[in-house]
């Protein structure tokens, strides 16, 4: 028997879900109206401000570069944090307490600090390319996703079968393969999925990496929106919001949703 | 092979990755602040007696404080109906918090230029039924910061929230309930005290990240709300002043860090499982 909980507070928990749907919903509006500047609710409606976002050049090589961007840090972040994170879970005795903190460190030092120490050494002082330099900077950026999400993964999977195909003669390379990695999929697509859309998201580290022809579409926006103000910003917005909702399936059918409130 | 060498094997490239190219550029960041040929502690006298500078390290202090709060009660409450949602209701609930968590900062705080703006649907709507006869300006003022930070914040507080408050055993309340408590004794002394580290997460979370916020405070609070992120970035990228902006840069890891210390070391004390 659960006591009922007070009609004033579900009221309030209502208003609290217009007030965070709310928003997004004004945006998908404001991006199919057919005038010429933001508004809602929309009057008539038009895809063509989605057609134009494929017109400005700006947006269509920022999309491409985060696209890629969010890729390959996450590949790089994954390739090296899953060896990390298995060695975690697997060697827990003989790793030191501090170096799962050392994974993490990346959440703990305010962004903005990460991405303008990384221009001032790696851009500048060691002369790196802006590719590269976002690239490293993506990929620490999501490092604590990769380690901390397939590290749940890893920690609920028992090692024992691992040892069992070892002493029936499996090479360890391949029993870690071929044994652990299948056992943790569902771990390493949600971590995966979840680090590809910080990444693609990310504001406070790109800002200080991006530079003359090499922007990502978060900076393009935020450039655009100091300039214009047209509905063509509102579906950019739309069209990433439909990689949320793609990016959220995905983590349902892996983890679950509730993984996120653990 | 020994399981220790295999182990420092398979940690070494992520170790290495984040000693050279995060600890070791935040530490020439920090170590820059006390290069000055004017004293090593120059930088900071100048931070700390410029009247400007102040302003805007109280004034990020007062958003992320108030965000903060804000973020705790609205959160607080929604999770509490959240947990308490039968199974098919909770799921569409945490998929309506998630949604937005996962949508980027951009385009949220650009919702609000959208609501709050001189032309914004908000101004359009007053102005409609005639509640105001010119359209107020809302942006660039710290309420605007704020109301689009809370938003920002919160489905990362309800998130947090639930999965406190699922842990909290029915039985600890049935319990209480059956000894005699009122609902509201139980809530003050069996149910708030077991959240009590769940709520200290979830500020720490709030604080620290509306403090170095940078696309909200840029956006929406533009020059005249200058918080330190955008200062950050003004100090480095506008006017090439990087002592400057390193000072900043150390300012805002100390009060993060000494945040998440201090309220570390408040959770292990207050609470009431371990203690």
């Amino acid at each position: 028997m659960r006591p009922r909980t007070h009609p004033l507070l579900l009221a309030f928990a209502g208003l609290v879900f217009v007030f965070l749907l709310g928003p997004l919903v004004i945006i998908l509006g404001a991006a199919l109206s057919d005038t010429s500047f933001l508004t809602f609710p929309p009057r008539g409606l038009t895809l063509h401000w989605f057609a134009n976002v494929f017109q400005v050049e700006a947006f269509k090589r920022t999309m491409l570069t985060s696209f890629l961007l969010a890729i390959g840090g996450t590949a790089l972040s994954m390739t090296i944090g899953i060896p990390a994170a298995y060695a975690l879970a697997r060697y827990r005795i003989v790793l030191p307490r501090a170096l799962a903190n050392l994974f993490v460190l990346p959440i703990l030092i305010p962004e903005i600090v990460m991405g303008f120490s990384l221009m001032k050494s790696l851009a500048i002082g060691w002369g790196m390319p802006i590719v590269a330099s976002l690239l490293i900077g993506h990929a620490l950026l999501v490092l604590p996703y990769c380690v901390r999400v397939v590290g749940a993964s890893l920690n609920a999977f028992d090692f024992s079968i691992e040892e069992a195909a070892v002493s029936l003669g499996c090479p360890r390379w391949r029993a870690f393969f071929i044994v652990v990695l299948p056992n943790v999929k569902p771990g390493i697509i949600a971590g995966f999925i979840l680090a590809f859309i910080t990444s693609l998201n990310d504001v406070s580290v790109s800002i200080f990496l991006t530079g003359p022809g090499v922007s990502t579409l978060p900076i393009q926006l935020l450039a655009h929106m100091e300039q214009f103000f047209d509905p063509t910003i509102a579906s950019v917005s739309v069209l990433l919001m439909f990689v949320t909702v793609a990016v959220m399936a995905v983590v349902e059918r892996t983890l679950g949703l509730t993984f996120l409130t653990k | 092979m020994s399981s220790r060498l295999r182990a420092w094997l398979l940690a070494t490239p992520a170790t290495l990755l984040v000693l050279v190219f995060l600890v070791l550029p935040v530490l020439a960041t920090l170590a820059t602040t006390f290069g000055d040929p004017k004293g090593p502690f120059a930088p900071y006298a100048a931070f700390f007696t410029s009247k400007f500078r102040m302003a805007v390290l109280w004034r990020t202090m007062e958003v992320a404080v108030t965000t903060t709060l804000i973020s705790l009660v609205v959160g607080f409450a929604t999770a509490w109906v959240v947990a308490r949602a039968p199974r098919r209701i909770k799921s569409i609930m945490i998929i309506a918090a998630v949604f937005p968590l996962l949508t980027g900062v951009v385009v949220r705080s650009f919702a609000w230029l959208v609501i709050l703006g001189k032309n914004g649907i908000l101004n359009d709507a007053l102005l409609r039924i005639g509640a105001i006869s010119e359209p107020l300006s809302m942006l660039y003022t710290q309420g605007a910061v704020v109301v689009a930070m809370v938003y920002l914040f919160v489905p990362l507080m309800v998130l947090t929230l639930v999965g406190v408050l699922e842990a909290i055993p029915q039985d600890l309340t049935e319990a209480a309930a059956s000894l005699g408590a009122t609902p509201s004794a139980t809530f003050r002394q069996v149910i708030l005290p077991m959240a009590v580290p769940g709520l200290i997460v979830g500020a720490v979370l709030v604080f620290t990240g509306s403090f170095t916020s940078y696309a909200t405070p840029q956006l929406l609070g533009g020059e005249r709300q200058m918080m330190m992120g955008t200062f950050l970035y003004q100090r480095a990228m506008v006017m090439f002043d990087w002592v400057g902006a390193s000072t900043i840069a150390a300012v805002m890891v100390v009060v993060t860090l000494a945040t998440v210390l201090a309220m570390s070391h408040l959770a292990r004390r207050l609470n009431p499982v371990a203690g």
